[in-house]
């Protein structure tokens, strides 16, 4: 379950940089750049929590005081 | 469980080892460093600093150049002059400072501390509430904005600030992991924007590229009303936006976990992430909404992603904003807790969190956002100065180290002339030659350790016998 999270995570992730690279090389327009994007947002947003931080690890916190 | 069962949950979990050395099987390596430090330098305020770069008619090359050498200078401050004390003493910054300062200095240093988290955490508050205000369509401030435009502006921001400091007190642990997780996502947004407005502004090469950036983006003319900025505002802004954390001393209570000092060069990520690659990405956003909006005067992180990214771009905006404030609100709780410790946790961040509200709702924070960041540093440098001068010069000029602690005093007076006397030196050279607010820091640090060192050989002299 864990890796099929990380994998929709990634994919989350290329769906915000590879369309405004496509973008970049007029290979797709602005409307569909911002809808891909906006689906890779959602994706990174269910997704990412499940794994990131599930290792409690005792950084240095940030915390001042 | 109970709010106020989670705050001293809470603030159990942050006082750990406030008042002793990090014992050796706590101490992380390099790697922990690189992580935190690259989430925590691109942040809400990346929004701003990028774009008031564009408002100030910075050049090109001189951006480029200014913030290569800035960062470089940062990263060597935390290197080689917090992260070695760090490592030694293993202590919070205000624990090492109440040792040399005493207790009573130190609740003055932590009151100022605590507005200028709250004066911070507010205008991030603005900035998100620029985003959020685009489905109302509310009507955004404009670079000289002081005071608020519209009364649905300062309905927005006091409903945010309100809900932020719900957050605060309820649950800080979740936004920060939630943070954490949301860090390499707005990382690749911010790499996104510099993609996408430069393909808006027609580059597609190098050569375009060149141009671009020195004809349209970094023009080197200011917008109306805004100074002029050259390489050396650059140098010293990107070398001192964070003067509190490094020469100020404020990252000793994160670096003494650090197993080796050079730990300290570990915030090369996080600065040249968030303090260049950030800051250019923002500024090329502002520079198309410029385009876009020829002559417009508003000035509205949350719109200026929004037009340029979509959603993704508004959301951005929003995470960044409100992940910085709500830490930032928590942290001035702690720091209040400090000067009335008898007050519960939960009532302080509230009263922080109404201050902070307050606040936002005057654009003037964000508009002036750089010149806030740069009086943050300036105003708790001094206390950084004492520190490194006792650390390093009180066995050699011939004074007590950490002074209150071995005469069991709750009050410093060469630490407390040393805070005073270079802040006014400081203003001085504000008011007296027109120095800006930029520059101070570099003299003023200087001026603090000399302060420091001269009033404590007179009055903390090493008799013979403490001597050898």
């Amino acid at each position: 379950m864990k890796s099929v999270l990380k994998i929709a995570s990634v994919i989350g992730l290329m769906l915000s940089i590879v369309p405004p690279v496509l973008f970049f090389l007029g290979n797709m327009d602005l409307d569909t750049m911002k809808l891909w994007m906006g689906i890779g947002m959602l994706a990174w947003m269910v997704t990412a929590p499940f794994w990131i931080n599930k290792k409690e690890d005792r950084r240095p916190k940030t915390e001042e005081n | 469980m109970s709010s106020i069962g989670l705050v001293k949950k809470l603030v159990a979990q942050t006082n750990e080892f406030e008042r002793t050395p990090i014992p050796d099987d706590q101490l992380k390596g390099n790697k922990s460093f690189l992580g935190m430090y690259a989430g925590e330098h691109t942040a809400g305020t990346e929004f701003v600093i990028g774009p008031l770069f564009v408002a100030h008619g910075v050049g090109a090359i001189d951006l480029v150049l200014g913030l290569l050498m800035g960062n470089l200078l940062a990263v060597m401050s935390w290197g080689l002059i917090t992260a070695p004390i760090a490592t030694a003493k293993r202590m919070t910054l205000y624990y090492q400072l109440e040792r040399i300062a005493g207790k009573n200095l130190v609740r003055w240093y932590n009151l100022v501390n605590a507005l200028m988290f709250c004066f911070l955490a507010g205008s991030m508050i603005a900035v998100s509430a620029t985003a959020v205000g685009i489905p109302f369509d509310l009507e955004m401030p404009t670079l000289n904005d002081w005071l608020p435009r519209t009364p649905g502006w300062i309905i927005t921001v006091l409903v945010m600030g309100a809900v932020i400091t719900l957050v605060a007190i309820q649950g800080y642990n979740q936004v920060s992991k939630f943070a954490n997780v949301m860090s390499p996502w707005m990382i690749l947004i911010f790499i996104a924007a510099g993609i996408v407005g430069l393909a808006q502004l027609g580059v597609g090469s190098v050569e375009s590229l060149i141009s671009v950036a020195q004809e349209v983006i970094w023009n080197g003319v200011p917008l109306p009303g805004m100074s002029r900025f050259t390489i050396w505002h650059i140098i010293f802004f990107s070398w001192f936006c964070n003067m509190a954390m490094h020469i100020g001393m404020s990252d000793l209570t994160i670096l003494r976990y650090a197993k080796s000092w050079t730990s300290g060069f570990a915030v090369f990520t996080g600065v040249y992430l968030g303090h260049f690659v950030a800051w250019i990405a923002s500024g090329i956003l502002y520079a198309v909404f410029l385009q876009a909006n020829t002559g417009s005067q508003e000035f509205a992180p949350g719109q200026i992603a929004y037009q340029t990214l979509g959603i993704a771009g508004a959301v951005c905006v929003i995470i960044a904003g409100w992940t910085t404030a709500n830490p930032t609100i928590y942290r001035a709780g702690l720091a209040l807790q400090g000067i009335f410790p008898n007050v519960p946790t939960w009532k302080i961040t509230a009263i922080v969190g109404g201050i902070t509200s307050l606040a936002a709702c005057f654009p003037a924070l964000v508009m002036k956002l750089l010149d806030f960041v740069a009086l943050y540093g300036l105003l708790l440098m001094p206390m950084g100065a004492v520190i490194f001068a006792d650390f390093y010069f009180a066995k050699k000029m011939g004074f007590r180290s950490e002074a209150a602690l071995s005469t069991k005093s709750n009050f410093n007076l060469p630490a407390l002339l040393s805070w005073v006397l270079t802040l006014g030196f400081c203003l001085g050279l504000n008011l007296f030659y027109g120095v800006e607010i930029f520059f101070l820091g570099l003299p003023g640090w200087f001026v603090a350790v000399a302060i420091f060192v001269t009033l404590s050989k007179m009055k903390y002299p090493l008799t013979k016998s403490l001597a050898k």
